[in-house]
């Protein structure tokens, strides 16, 4: 089968669905790629490196979506698009049904198979393929890229023969990938970042990237991320009101806020008003990347960048992916091509529409002229449930020298009763037990005692070739063997000298074994 | 008859096992160590040679050179990963000749009393010896040579067993008699009988019939123990070896005889403690086979296993500064030691930092896995304990586990109700990325099922190891 990527028609789109790293992946799957003309050019990727990947190059539009029999593109399809859509096509592109309706059940009635990129569960089996992950990744980046373009200072605090510059103070609201990402973007740059979230599962991610997380003085019950998906949910009035509050107090201090809080199927919450906005010092930066959804910040406007009266940019771009085409493109490309890698179980070439599977079943919104969407919850949960943990008791000095002292205690007098029930056997024994026996004996238990300290020693390395040479110098029951060899007997000698015959081999097997497997041991 | 040569060459020999033990603390002071224990070994059989065992010497020495040449052929032929099943069949060849040298003590017991009655001189020199005896000291004796005989008998029917387990000509499941346990006490019981009858008779029979039940003991214990616990089993014959060894020593009255059976028993002894400490478990337990019963259900397990590919694996290699591969059984199995020698070569190469956790109890055998890798020429120096590397991991980039899975199974740690809860496990998930090289989906040995493969940063690697590594070999340049 073949895969085609037509070239964005959205004006100002720079991406591209297949690069040519993609597209060889693909042939390992199988399948013939195809790529409109210059569709790759404006994310950096020229025909000729497509050539060069065994990728054809079709000339118009038309050609590509007739030739093709899966389509994988960037933005949703228009209504144009999905004209050439029939019963033996699959498109896989972004798609945000929960807002394009009509535009699906058009799809659907064409009978075409749409994936719709956005859709893909958020389990950790289809994390590869989520492109809403790694999107919002690069427009954390970005967010913080622009917000340094047009904000006058430097990010980390220097100490010059020019003079002392103080370091930016960046907040990052909603610590969701974007979030992450812009947060390690700005700590990486030298920022004092602070973060926020309405989940508290994420303070601990939010501070392994090194940023230090705003926590409310805010008593309620809170519900985990896990059973949303991971996502956010709206929380109570009175929450959103500590919330704000928290906000306004840090509004004057911050050079830049980057707000990231969404929550699914809805509007953005509001949480930058004016008044913060007002607050702020002049030459802050505002970076909203909820503007899509009506921003974080009312004062944004979407796709421009505005300046306030007191002297706030806001930026409300909503492409900033496309702002960075090239990674955008790879990264978007592997998600796409690891969707194929699930789509084609055979790496025949052949796509398998498993409508069973919880990724493939949860992305696609139109199979076979009907509508899929809403998809059924998925079967596996998007993140282990949370589970308490029980803090383990810091031990002050006092506590552990104490520990100390009664395990020493308890050693000591362990050993102690050892030694003592030992000695009492060894005089009971004495009591009853020839003068020859003892003789044996004293040399038995100190012999023991030296196996005792000797073995200890043995490097566990060496627990093999010890068990070699124990059983070759086992092997001194030879002795005994050899004493009654002389005997008159005849079953004596027969069976001692079975006996010496079996040491025998014992002593020459154990102690080879032993010198064969020890020259092995070498030092690098 | 006093022989002050031999004696003195015991002495020696004594002193030169005693440093060949010590002498295995290091890997370099190891070859020196087992060249002490040969020396000692050659000085003790020359020195009874010439001594006390001079009667009929030039058979000795037929034997000695005979049995000495099939265990030269052996010795040189085995292969690395057969080594427990060697260890294991040359424990039985020293039970039987306990069991051999105790029924001949019995005989000249025997022929000398008989002797001694009819006033006639009683020929050998161990006849001599006993002949010298008083009452209270024949008595004693007795009892040495039944425990010498009852030990050795043990040991060698559980090592026949222990070695077929290992070698797989007997299913390594633990499967007991009807009666269980309740078998192995009853035989034990009439053992005990046989020696007060003994005591009062002294004729063979009572002596046979508990060196039956010392047989059945062996081979029914050993069937009961599943093949999971085979480190212990075979340190624990390796001990009841050395104790054969020194029971029939007492009753020789050879002293070289005492000593050397009570270090490898203890050697023995300390090594199953060690195994045991391993896997969390009592020795009882491990004896009475089986894994303990849960105290409440298991923790469910939650996630999904990933599989990956031999590309992704490599890649994830490529991009990987600190390695961490730790090996197990079914590493033995799959023969993939060089593959994976090979593999740590090429990683080296690229200047990547390679290193090997070895679990005490990995393989079948004590330090099995570091034999294997010493056989491919891993050094020694990247190959590290448990204790060694655990801390290690939280900064390792990618972790291999090829053919393990209790000793890396985090529900030791997580899960109080785990049957293996509380055992020390290698802390792998704690890396960033681990591949676990396995054959199929199923549970491990033991049965229990491993939370560590639906682990979020763990991709499996299915497929049968030495093929797995090898593929990724072609990938790695």
């Amino acid at each position: 089968m073949k895969i085609g990527t037509p070239k964005e028609i959205l004006p100002g789109e720079a991406r591209v669905a297949m690069t040519p790293d993609s597209a060889r992946q693909l042939q390992k799957l199988g399948y013939d790629c195809a790529i409109e003309t210059n569709a790759g050019k404006a994310a950096g990727f020229a025909d000729s490196a497509y050539e060069e990947a065994g990728v054809e190059i079709v000339e118009s539009a038309d050609a590509l979506w007739a030739g093709s029999d899966i389509i994988a593109k960037v933005r949703p399809p228009t209504e144009d698009e999905l004209g050439y859509l029939d019963e033996t096509k699959t498109l896989i592109s972004h798609f945000y049904p929960g807002s394009n309706e009509e535009l699906m059940k058009l799809a659907a009635s064409k009978g075409a198979s749409v994936i719709a990129m956005d859709m893909i569960p958020r389990i950790s089996r289809a994390q590869k393929m989520d492109a809403l992950s790694s999107m919002a990744n690069i427009a954390g980046y970005r967010a913080v890229i622009e917000a340094g373009n047009n904000f006058g200072r430097f990010f980390t605090g220097q100490v010059t023969a020019a003079g002392k510059v103080p370091p930016a103070k960046v907040l990052v609201v909603g610590a969701g990938v974007a979030g992450l990402a812009a947060i390690g973007t700005s700590t990486s740059l030298g920022a004092i970042t602070y973060a926020f979230d309405v989940r508290p599962e994420v303070a601990e991610q939010v501070e392994s990237m090194g940023a230090e997380f705003v926590y409310l003085d805010f008593e309620e019950e809170q519900t985990d991320g896990s059973e949303s998906g991971g996502y956010a949910k709206p929380s109570s009035p009175e929450f959103r009101e500590a919330q704000l509050a928290k906000f306004r107090e840090l509004a004057p201090e911050m050079d830049i806020v980057i707000t990231t809080a969404l929550i699914p199927n809805r509007e953005a919450p509001e949480l930058w008003t004016e008044d913060m906005v007002k607050a702020m010092k002049r030459g802050s930066v505002i970076v909203d990347l909820a503007a899509e959804r009506g921003g974080n910040c009312k004062m944004t406007v979407k796709d421009d960048k505005i300046v306030t009266d007191n002297g706030v940019t806001i930026i409300g771009y909503t492409d900033f992916p496309s702002r960075m085409a090239t990674q955008a493109s790879s990264l978007y490309a592997t998600n796409i091509r690891h969707l194929m890698t699930d789509l084609t179980p055979e790496k025949d070439g052949k796509v398998d529409h498993n409508m069973e599977d919880d990724v493939i079943r949860g992305a696609t919104i139109a199979h076979e002229k009907e509508v899929t969407f809403p998809p059924p919850p998925p079967k596996t949960k998007a993140i282990a449930a949370q589970k308490p943990k029980p803090k383990e008791k810091e031990l002050t000095p006092e506590e552990k020298r104490a520990q100390e002292v009664a395990a020493f205690k308890q050693q000591t007098k362990q050993q102690v009763t050892l030694l003592a029930v030992g000695a009492v056997l060894l005089l009971a024994v004495g009591l009853v037990a020839p003068a020859s026996f003892m003789q044996h004996f004293i040399v038995f238990v100190l012999s023991v005692f030296v196996g005792f300290q000797v073995i200890w020693n043995v490097s566990h390395s060496l627990h093999t070739p010890l068990m070699a040479v124990t059983n070759a110098i086992s092997s001194i029951i030879i002795l005994g063997a050899l004493m009654q060899i002389g005997s008159g007997s005849f079953l004596v000698v027969l069976l001692a000298a079975l006996s010496v015959f079996m040491t025998g081999i014992n002593i020459f097997g154990g102690f080879l074994v032993t010198r064969r497997m020890l020259a092995m041991f070498q030092k690098s | 008859m006093e022989f002050g040569f031999t004696t003195a060459a015991y002495v020696v020999a004594a002193v030169l096992f005693i440093l060949s033990l010590g002498g295995l603390s290091g890997q370099e002071s190891a070859k020196r160590a087992v060249w002490y224990g040969i020396v000692g070994m050659g000085l003790a059989v020359l020195a009874t040679l010439i001594g006390p065992g001079s009667g009929l010497w030039l058979l000795s020495v037929v034997l000695i050179a005979a049995g000495g040449g099939i265990g030269v052929y052996v010795a040189k032929k085995v292969e690395m990963t057969e080594m427990p099943q060697l260890v294991a069949a040359m424990h039985s060849l020293v039970g039987l000749a306990a069991v051999f040298v105790g029924y001949n003590a019995h005989f000249t017991m025997g022929a000398v009393a008989e002797a001694q009655a009819a006033g006639a001189d009683v020929v050998g020199t161990f006849a001599e010896l006993v002949a010298h005896k008083s009452q209270v000291e024949l008595n004693i004796l007795k009892v040495e040579l039944f425990l010498g005989i009852f030990i050795g008998a043990v040991t060698f029917t559980g090592s026949v067993v222990a070695y077929g387990k290992l070698a797989g000509k007997v299913s390594s499941a633990a499967t007991k008699l009807p009666g269980g346990h309740m078998l192995n006490i009853a035989a034990a019981v009439i053992s005990v009988l046989c020696l007060f009858w003994y005591f009062g008779s002294g004729g063979f029979f009572p002596l046979f019939l508990m060196t039956l039940c010392a047989l059945f003991i062996g081979y029914h214990l050993i069937m009961g123990i599943g093949g999971a616990d085979m480190p212990v089993v075979v340190s624990m014959l390796n001990s009841y070896s050395g104790w054969a060894a020194a029971a029939i020593g007492f009753s020789l009255s050879n002293d070289l005889l005492i000593v050397v059976g009570a270090l490898v028993g203890s050697s023995g002894a300390i090594l199953s403690y060690i195994m045991c400490k391993a896997m969390n478990r009592s020795f009882i337990s491990v004896i009475l086979g089986g894994f303990g019963g849960s105290a409440g259900p298991a923790q469910e397990v939650e996630g999904e296993m990933v599989s990956t590919d031999a590309d992704s694996v490599a890649g994830a290699l490529d991009e990987a500064d600190s390695v961490v591969i730790v090996p197990g059984y079914g590493m033995a199995v799959a023969q993939a030691q060089t593959n994976v020698a090979e593999l740590t070569r090429k990683l080296r190469a690229k200047g990547k930092e390679v290193r090997f956790a070895i679990h005490p109890v990995a393989g079948r055998l004590p330090g099995h896995m570091n034999v294997l890798l010493a056989e491919a020429k891993v050094p020694y120096d990247i190959v590290l304990e448990m204790e060694e590397i655990n801390d290690d991991f939280p900064d390792t980039d990618v972790v291999i586990v090829i053919g393990s899975n209790d000793i890396v199974n985090p529900a030791a740690q997580d899960d109080p109700n785990s049957p293996i809860a509380g055992m020390p496990v290698l802390e792998v998930w704690k890396a960033k990325t681990v591949f676990v090289c396995k054959r199929g989906a199923g549970t491990g040995y033991s049965g229990i099922e491993n939370p560590l493969f639906f682990k979020d940063n763990t991709r499996m690697y299915y497929g049968d190891a030495k093929q797995s590594i090898g593929d990724l070999l072609t990938r790695i340049d």
